[in-house]
């Protein structure tokens, strides 16, 4: 909802976190760990590290973007409240029990031992990642 | 066939950490030799007949990689196409260091297609579609000019939200199986295909692939990626990519998972012939070379899509021929778009007109591009086609036969509009000094409209073969 990136970042680490306390709540250290370390710290870092790049807004272009940026969005409001009003007369509660999980849960051996062909994706994405970066951001001499 | 995996990764860990200025040099030779390697590789095995060979680098991933007719196919196409991209850059990218960064981008979206083909399982596919989708973007935005940058963001939006779409129906589908395997779905699909949290995760799925195919109404980031991309980008696209990470994962799910299941079949038919209709008629109206293939584009894969729908074994047989003819001569038409852009500088037709007399090569394989895209018999296009209309009608769906074949009348008539606009009638003024262009981008272009004629007339033999 702010106009400016800077909060934007400070919003989207805090909901990471909140995220994060949810997953130690609901069992789940693991990824509890990951949401914080990655989604929360790392990637907010990224994200306040590429807007130190960009150059500050001028007050004339924020003014104009404080009075538009809603506009474009009034249907919306409308459409939230139809579906919850449709979902509340016209849905049944879900009645689900989930199968039997599987014997072995534990993140790390599934993550080491089960899963080595998306380890290798993750660092073909790791290298996209940084080909793109030198694409974008790196100027000619 | 594990080397098909390895063998980018290697290479693009080999031009990136020893010394630049030493594998500059060798990327295009090295990128070219990967292409071709597979292309080799994938052609002795079926023409052998070779079953899937125990290979211990496989073992090691433990799981969930199958070699059949379709994952061959798409390893040919993504060979083919790939290599004729990389030729085009070389040709038409005439700064070394966009060129090299190209060439990294390339054997990443290579790695990503060939596990994409590969694997059996749901998660995996996720993952690697991602990685290709990465790659897409930052080719699309190679020359960071600004409709360039304007086309990767759209196709990041709604790439975004179908990547949400896709995670969050693998995480409702994992409630129901023991795993992600398509074997595992499958499984859990028999037991609670009823449930509705199952069905979801099962819309869900079909929607983000849908998105990931370009087809209506999820379309509208196709055409701005397509015409606003660099050429030998736009060759990659929409020669491979968007089949790789959308029309071959929807119909490795028909064959393997969902296929069964009649609605999902209508859902899919349906989602095909509308694009068919759409794609066909919004080309009509454009005036921009690239934008009208892309429209096309948008139609041809409703052919694939309308077939994997009908789900009969000759419908899949007709999608999977479909799925390799519209790689090669969608490629060729882009490469054609190519030459008359480096020539002209410009894609706009109304500027352009009888370029058939300056630039002969071009205009001919360009006609066999169109011939072949309008199911003209005897080239490779009618073949599939053809199949496709008999599967339809033998199953029952006469309706969708029907369309097909009247959507074909309009793509006859926007590709000979085209062909009139660009190639034929009046030398427009200005272009008297135009010239065939060089060996570079000549040779891409006759070999894939060989490819075209060769598999048109052999066709039969090759059926019988397989």
């Amino acid at each position: 909802m702010t106009t400016r990136l800077i909060r934007s970042v400070v919003g989207l680490a805090l909901t990471s976190a909140m995220l994060s306390i949810l997953m130690f709540r609901l069992n789940s250290p693991i990824a509890a760990v990951f949401e914080l370390s990655v989604c929360s710290g790392l990637i907010s870092v990224i994200f306040v590290t590429t807007a130190s790049f960009t150059s500050r807004i001028t007050e004339e272009r924020l003014e104009e973007r404080k009075k538009e940026r809603f506009v474009k969005f009034w249907l919306l409001p409308i459409i939230i409240v139809a579906v919850l009003v449709l979902m509340y007369f016209y849905t049944k509660p879900i009645n689900f029990v989930s199968p039997a999980m599987p014997q072995e849960t534990d993140v790390r051996h599934i993550l080491w031992n089960k899963r080595h062909l998306d380890l290798l994706g993750q660092i073909a994405a790791l290298l996209a990642a940084a080909v793109g970066v030198i694409v974008l951001f790196k100027e000619k001499k | 066939m594990s080397i098909l995996i390895l063998l980018p990764f290697i290479s693009i860990i080999f031009l990136n950490f020893p010394s630049k200025t030493m594998t500059k040099k060798v990327a295009f030779w090295l990128a070219a030799f990967v292409a071709l390697l597979q292309v080799a590789i994938v052609l002795k095995h079926l023409i052998t007949h070779e079953g899937f060979i125990y290979d211990p680098i496989f073992a090691f991933f433990s799981y969930g990689f199958s070699i059949d007719l379709l994952t061959q196919v798409a390893l040919l196409s993504i060979g083919i196409v790939s290599f004729v991209s990389l030729l085009v850059a070389r040709v038409t990218i005439s700064d070394e260091s966009q060129k090299f960064n190209f060439i990294n981008l390339v054997l990443i979206a290579i790695l990503g297609m060939n596990v994409i083909s590969m694997t059996r399982d749901l998660f995996s596919t996720y993952i690697f579609i991602e990685v290709t989708a990465i790659s897409s973007f930052i080719l699309i935005a190679l020359t960071k000019d600004k409709f360039a940058v304007e086309g990767a963001f759209k196709y990041i939006m709604l790439s975004a939200i179908a990547s949400v779409l896709i995670l969050s129906s693998i995480g409702l589908l994992l409630l129901f199986s023991q795993g992600t395997s398509f074997a595992n779905i499958y499984m859990a699909l028999q037991t609670h295909g009823n449930e509705v949290l199952f069905k979801l995760g099962m819309g869900m799925f079909l929607c983000g692939l849908f998105i990931k195919c370009g087809l209506v109404p999820f379309h509208g980031w196709l055409p701005d990626a397509y015409s606003s991309s660099s050429a030998p980008v736009s060759v990659l696209l929409a020669g491979i990519i968007t089949k790789a990470s959308g029309v071959y994962v929807l119909l490795r799910l028909v064959i393997s998972v969902f296929g069964g299941v009649v609605a999902v079949q209508n859902i899919i038919m349906l989602a095909g012939v509308v694009s068919i209709i759409i794609g066909a008629l919004l080309s009509l109206t454009q005036t921009n070379f690239k934008r009208l293939l892309s429209y096309s584009s948008i139609s041809q894969v409703g052919y694939i899509i309308l077939a994997a729908g009908c789900a009969t074994p000759l419908a899949i047989l007709g999608a999977i021929f479909h799925f390799f003819n519209h790689a090669i001569f969608k490629s060729l038409l882009f490469v054609n778009a190519a030459a008359v852009e480096k020539r002209i500088g410009s894609v706009d037709i109304d500027k352009m007109g009888g370029l058939a007399t300056k630039m002969p090569i071009t205009g001919g394989t360009s006609v066999i591009a169109f011939l072949s895209t309008a199911g003209i018999p005897p080239l490779s296009g009618f073949w599939s086609k053809l199949i496709i209309v008999i599967a339809l009608w033998k199953a029952g769906n006469t309706t969708y036969a029907g369309i097909a074949l009247l959507a074909s009348i309009i793509t006859l008539g926007y590709l000979l509009y085209l062909q009139r606009k660009v190639f034929f009638g009046k030398l427009e003024a200005g272009l008297e000094n135009v010239k065939e262009v060089e060996f570079g981008l000549l040779l891409p272009q006759v070999l894939l409209a060989a490819i075209i004629i060769v598999v048109g007339l052999t066709f039969p033999f090759i059926l019988k073969w397989l």
